[in-house]
């Protein structure tokens, strides 16, 4: 077990160096920082002076290893837009994002497992037939399709929820949170239900085809012969075999949930890092897209690690063996 | 004699389909006392499985029990719903299944799984059930069943998983137990444990057992009555010893001579001759055009010196603190060019092992492999491919050894293409001689495998692996996946081609009688060692190991009736 997850840490790590590598490569091959930073009227002197300052003078990998040594220990630089360190401005930023996301998630696993297990047991009930026909609807729309619907029936029309931002926050030691006013939760309703829909489905969908299929296998026909009742077969011993192959795609799905919250952030005018991130590349903000950068790959690393283990935890057959 | 706890009546099935109704089980009658164990034989399709299942409530919609009565200690139950047959099932009526391997759910320990049986049933505490399912685990003969009880299905043998199986069965006390092939997938020697403790069980407990397989071995073994069905109708039922002896009906008669004996050794094996489904094998037209410019100088066509296979077993960081697993540990044979050599031994031995390190789908850890006086590890990628051609390999399983999304026709043209032997033009026309000679019917290279039955495809893995015109044949359980009447079809197949062909060819099976009529030598493996080779007859008559006795001594022997006896029942008769 123990090299199981050494061998996972050290896999991890390295996926983080290279994603660290395109990001610092940024620096270098988007256009020159100095230019950035320095004004119109510069002079040779200026630029050199600065060139030395910044240690942009050394060669490529000492300057890589410094930008590792710097990240690691949060520090990004300072965003040429705002003059401000990055850390600073994501740190203000991620509770906004991470909020979002979190509800999203709950939304789509909750929902998503709920009816794929409802529609691979009742397989052939009306229900699971709508339920499957409007899960097409929730796979092929964009996710910024969906918000503008959204906000055009419950904001607009119906006047239920707020159509941008976060309503009232409360600050407890500086993470600003919406969950404890009521605008604060009303606002979360609509952007994550746009940003969890896609999600939802496909788990859903998924689930309900891993279910039928172990539905199939014979120890669940076993269990019947054991005579045991269908709710013990069906959440019992149906549903944890269900999981392993679900977890996976769970796992990567929440990645890519706080990855491409950019969207359903920008449609919202959600003040969250994917909004951060847009403002960014509008203008050439490069610490602040490279911080971005390492933050998501560091999410998405740590999500799939946790689920390789998760892994392990669910299937007894994968502990002893790496 | 006592009132039989179970009694069925006229029990028809219906399945409709699309050609109309069609009757998997027809009109069977049969009665199961206390402490019994009636068999019931018949091939695969007879409606043996589906009686059961239909017994126990369990037939998988469309199917339906249409007519017919089933009683269970003096009470009708065929009529209840669903509720009321789930709550017989598991407590009064059990069932082991086939497979041991996926009959439990791999991701709760075996004492979970017994815990909750124990408690759905009889309502016991936690604690005083655990101490049951650990009673029962020792009563199935598992050793350390304290410690075994935290442990999960993948920590366990085969055999060892149809053991908790079998304690699963018991958890209640139940007065039927229905064994549906419980000892097909399992081993000679753990299946003679396996039935030893199912007839310990039926007399300890007095439970009556159906016991459905399609071995007649198991039958003349194990079962006090038996019943033969064909195409889901009763054809004969009776006493065991009565109906061995002295079979009445046409079928009977030929599924009991279609079992190979060990004692002696045929030309060829005799085939189930009733319902006159015997495809043609036209070996004479396939051996016109093969290809026998090449023979071995030596007298020797494959020779393996030392091969050696391990796996990884416990993986670590440290190269030092891996643990590995011999499979084959330092195994020499040579195999004489024309000849059948057969490896025999348990699951786990090794003989799968050797068998794909020879058709090079493993690497080799250690030794040698020399064909036809070329080495194999001096062979380049040309020497290489030439060889891969003349080796072909004919696998276990005919439903997974065969792509279910390529038709026939592609699946036996890929080698045709792939080693290009023939053009794109010549190989349609090949093919369809190819399916033509194995039997097939001339439309079946547009079919897909999953329109045939497994005998069908195994012929079409023949057909397959003689696309390539190869020299050497390895056949890997050929057989074991079939039933009685299909696997002398096959077997005599294999033999024709070795006779009219010349082929040669390494014969891997478990089935020691088959072995006695197929090979010339046999090598005996165990534990990845090779421990004995002999002549066939030789090992049979005089084995030189005792582990070679031991296997011949667990081979279910339909003539354990012997002549006098079979004499005075008819005499009596």
């Amino acid at each position: 077990m123990f090299s199981f997850i050494a061998k996972r840490v050290g896999q991890s790590v390295l996926v983080l160096l290279i994603t660290g590598l395109v990001a610092f490569s940024m620096f270098t091959f988007v256009g020159d920082p100095i230019d950035n930073m320095l004004g119109q009227e510069r002079t040779m002197e200026d630029v050199e002076r600065l060139r030395q300052q910044l240690g942009l003078d050394k060669p490529f990998v000492v300057q890589y290893v410094r930008f590792l040594e710097q990240a690691v220990q949060g520090n990004f630089g300072i965003s040429y837009r705002q003059g401000r360190p990055v850390a600073e401005i994501l740190l203000e930023r991620a509770p906004a994002t991470l909020e979002l996301a979190a509800v999203s998630s709950i939304f789509a696993i909750v929902l998503g497992i709920g009816l794929g297990v409802f529609t691979a047991i009742r397989r052939d009930g009306v229900a699971a037939h709508v339920i499957m026909s409007a899960s097409l609807i929730g796979v092929s729309l964009p996710t910024f399709l969906i918000g503008i619907l959204l906000i055009y029936v419950f904001s607009v029309e119906l006047g239920w929820f707020p159509s941008f931002g976060r309503g009232e926050t409360v600050d407890i030691g500086g993470w600003s949170t919406g969950f404890l006013t009521v605008t604060g939760l009303k606002a979360l309703v609509l952007p994550s239900i746009t940003l969890g829909l896609y999600q939802m489905t496909l788990i859903m969908r998924l689930v309900r085809s891993e279910m039928l299929e172990v539905m199939r296998q014979d120890y669940i026909r076993f269990a019947k012969a054991r005579g045991l009742s269908n709710r013990v077969i069906n959440f019992r011993h149906a549903l944890k075999n269900t999981m392993v192959p679900v977890i996976t795609v769970i796992g990567l799905q929440l990645g890519s949930i706080i990855a491409f919250a950019i969207i359903t952030e920008t449609v919202f005018q959600w003040p969250g890092v994917g909004l951060l991130f847009i403002n960014a590349i509008q203008f050439v903000d490069i610490p602040v897209m490279a911080a971005y950068l390492m933050l998501i790959s560091v999410m998405f690393v740590a999500i799939n690690l946790l689920v390789d283990i998760l892994y392990a935890f669910i299937d007894p057959r994968l502990r002893g063996a790496a | 004699m006592s009132e039989p706890v179970l009694s069925i009546r006229n029990l028809t099935v219906e399945i409709p389909t699309r050609h109309g109704i069609f009757k998997p089980v027809e009109d069977v009658s049969y009665d199961i006392r206390p402490g019994e164990i009636r068999g019931v034989v018949g091939e695969s399709g007879a409606g043996k499985s589906m009686t059961g299942n239909a017994i126990i409530g369990l037939l998988d919609p469309p199917a339906r029990v249409s007519s017919g009565e089933v009683w269970l200690n003096g009470r009708r139950i065929d009529q209840l719903d669903a509720e009321e047959k789930r709550k017989i099932r598991g407590k009064e009526i059990a069932m082991i299944f086939q497979d041991p391997l996926t009959s439990l759910n791999p991701l709760y320990t075996v004492g979970e799984q017994l815990v909750e049986t124990i408690q759905l049933h009889l309502g016991l505490s936690q604690s005083a059930a655990k101490e049951r399912a650990i009673a029962l685990l020792d009563r199935v003969r598992i050793p350390n069943p304290t410690e075994r009880f935290d442990q999960y299905p993948h920590q366990f043998s085969g055999g060892m998983r149809q053991r908790v199986v079998i304690a699963l069965a018991l958890c209640s006390e139940p007065s039927v137990i229905v064994a549906d092939e419980p000892t097909t997938a399992l081993d000679v020697s753990v299946q003679a444990q396996v039935l030893d403790l199912i007839k310990e069980l039926a007399r300890e407990r007095n439970v009556g057992v159906i016991l459905v397989t399609h071995d007649m071995g198991v039958i003349a073994d194990t079962t006090d009555q038996v019943t033969v069905m064909y195409s889901g109708k009763v054809v004969e039922q009776g006493a065991t010893r009565q109906i061995l002896g002295a079979p009445t009906h046409e079928y009977t008669k030929s599924l009991i001579a279609a079992v190979p004996r060990p004692q002696v050794k045929l030309h060829r094996f005799p085939q189930v001759s009733y319902g006159g489904r015997e495809t043609t094998f036209k070996i004479e037209e396939l051996s016109r055009n093969w290809d026998r410019s090449l023979s071995s100088e030596s007298g020797t066509l494959l020779q393996v010196d030392g091969l050696t296979k391990r796996f990884l077993q416990k993986g670590a960081l440290l190269p030092s603190r891996r643990r590995y697993f011999t499979a084959v540990d330092a195994v020499s044979f040579d195999i004489k060019d024309g000849e059948v050599f057969g490896l025999v031994g348990e699951s786990g031995s090794g003989k799968s092992t050797v068998a794909r390190m020879i058709a090079t789908l493993m690497p080799i850890d250690a030794g040698e492999i020399t064909f036809d006086g070329e080495k194999m590890s001096a062979m380049g990628a040309s020497e290489l491919a030439r060889y891969r051609r003349q080796i072909q390999m004919i696998f276990q399983d005919p439903y997974s050894s065969l792509n279910p999304r390529m038709s026939v026709g592609d699946i036996v043209a890929e080698p045709l293409i792939h080693h290009k032997i023939l053009s794109r033009a010549e190989v349609a026309p090949r093919v369809r001689e190819l399916l033509d000679h194995v039997g097939l019917a001339s439309d079946a290279h547009r079919k897909y495998p999953h329109e045939f039955s497994g005998g069908q495809r195994q012929r079409i893995s023949i057909a397959r692996a003689l696309a390539t015109q190869p020299r050497f044949l390895i056949c890997d359980e050929p057989t074991s996946a079939l039933d009685v009447s299909i696997q002398a079809q096959i077997l005599n197949i294999l033999k024709d081609l070795q006779e009219y062909l010349g082929l040669t060819m390494l014969f891997i099976s478990h089935d020691l009688p088959v072995v006695r009529q197929m090979c010339d030598r046999v090598g005996v493996m165990r534990q990845g060692k090779l421990v004995e080779m002999q002549e066939t007859s030789a090992l049979f008559e005089a084995p030189k190991t005792a582990y070679t006795r031991e296997l011949l001594d667990l081979m279910p022997r339909l003539d354990q009736l012997s002549e006098e006896e079979i004499a005075g029942l008819r005499a009596k008769g």
